[in-house]
């Protein structure tokens, strides 16, 4: 038989607890060697749509916060386009659509300054509901967590292509962010136990 | 054209979440099955980085920190190789961030205690993107091995971080490179979250004398391999979309 000629993805490593040093340097700390760190601002004046704040915390399956996580998020556009990469053309020229920030090194809350992202369709065309994707690493984490975070006064999340395959639909209320605010979002990521977070394997 | 949904990946293949020996992992990782999905645009879109974020020395880390006129000490080091995606093409524009500590095992973070000390002319961070074949270079010093406090006499095998951005956030990588005939490699606990010895000897850097400079720095090669992409051909994909 003839065999695939594949290669393997690269094994995941922990970020470990200073993964700062790498990904944001002048928050770790070491300083001058990069003007800033990437992945803050995200947004640029100009920018169209609804600026909102994000913010929240990781937590153990202690209840513990996490205070060396390292947080990303990836989302569309006002008019629901991505920045790169999107086939369907370019995104706001003002909007990098990605960001990234580190947990507060005392108390583990971490924040991003964005906008409010329209809705982008699912592969079979219907669209999906206006959601953030998120990426965590931190030591003790093998491999990076993906998931998602969606709006609670959004009105399609009964229909969303992507959360009606859920089948505990019970759990779905963990990937829905709380308002504390005009504009003002906060979303708590629960590594372990009975609140825990879905996690993707996508 | 690969253009389509990401291949899944290998969870077999990739450490799981829970592996009691790296302590940390006991209370970090989900007790929940991770729920499968295909990817969608949301995860076949990623950011994209331009050159004009690199300073002329972001590659070098034996200089990027130092005072003028000054080097970081230890083993001169070259780690050059290429990013591909599983599809054996070469991933260009791929931005790659590195983090280590000096040559005797300390990182200069605030949260570390270990008592071996700074290197003043050493900071430990650096970053590159991928030429148009998906190749990268860095210039650095040999990592030392250093404890840390999982069991009483844990070594970490001397590594150096990566992070690595392909065209797509579902192939969103952190890895940890470590270095031929390295026997601490076969202790770490961390190492071990992986199961497959094939897949720990793939973050195995081999010492490469054929691109060490003489009388200068030994290299060493390390490719990184992310996610491959299926053709949309046959996919249910409405024109446009």
């Amino acid at each position: 038989m003839q065999k695939l000629d594949h290669l393997k993805e690269s094994p995941s490593q922990t970020a470990g607890p200073y993964v700062h040093i790498g990904c944001v340097p002048n928050f770790a700390g070491v300083s001058g060697v990069y003007d800033s760190d990437l992945g803050s601002p995200m947004v640029q004046d100009g920018v169209k749509g609804e600026r909102i704040s994000v913010s929240g915390t990781v937590f153990d399956g202690t209840g513990t916060p996490l205070r060396d996580a390292l947080i990303e998020i990836w989302q569309a556009d006002a008019n629901g386009i991505y920045a790169a990469g999107d086939p369907r053309g370019a995104g706001d020229p003002n909007f990098t659509g990605w960001g990234r920030t580190a947990g507060d090194s005392a108390t583990g809350l971490w924040s991003f300054e964005t906008i409010r992202p329209g809705a982008v369709p699912f592969p079979d065309g219907r669209m999906m509901s206006a959601h953030i994707s998120f990426w965590i690493v931190a030591r003790g984490i093998n491999i990076g967590l993906q998931t998602r975070m969606y709006f609670p006064d959004d009105p399609t999340l009964e229909s969303d292509p992507w959360l009606t395959r859920i089948e505990h639909q019970n759990r779905v209320q963990t990937l829905i962010a709380k308002q504390t605010g005009p504009h003002r979002f906060q979303f708590d990521i629960h590594l372990q136990g009975a609140n825990e977070t879905i996690f993707f394997d996508v | 054209m690969s253009d389509g949904a990401l291949f899944h990946r290998d969870r077999n293949w990739q450490p799981k979440g829970l592996t009691p020996d790296y302590k940390t992992s006991v209370v970090r990782s989900p007790q929940r099955a991770l729920l499968s999905m295909n990817t969608t645009l949301s995860e076949e879109t990623g950011p994209v980085f331009g050159h004009d974020i690199l300073g002329p020395l972001d590659n070098d880390l034996i200089l990027n920190f130092a005072q003028p006129g000054e080097m970081a000490i230890g083993q001169r080091t070259i780690v050059h190789g290429r990013v591909l995606d599983e599809n054996g093409r070469g991933v260009p524009g791929a931005l790659l961030e590195f983090w280590q500590a000096n040559a005797g095992g300390r990182y200069r973070h605030k949260k570390e205690g270990y008592l071996a000390p700074l290197d003043p002319n050493f900071g430990g961070c650096g970053r590159t993107i991928t030429d148009d074949q998906g190749g990268y270079r860095l210039r650095t010093v040999k990592p030392g091995a250093y404890p840390w406090p999982n069991g009483v006499n844990d070594w970490r095998p001397a590594h150096i971080h990566f992070s690595v951005f392909g065209p797509s956030f579902g192939q969103r990588l952190i890895t940890q490179m470590y270095f031929e005939g390295d026997p601490l490699i076969w202790t770490c606990p961390i190492v071990a979250t992986i199961t497959d010895t094939a897949a720990v000897e793939q973050l195995i850097a081999p010492l490469d004398m054929n691109n060490t400079v003489p009388m200068d720095a030994r290299a060493y090669k390390f490719d990184i391999v992310l996610r491959g992409r299926r053709s949309t051909l046959f996919e249910n994909r409405m024109e446009g979309n």
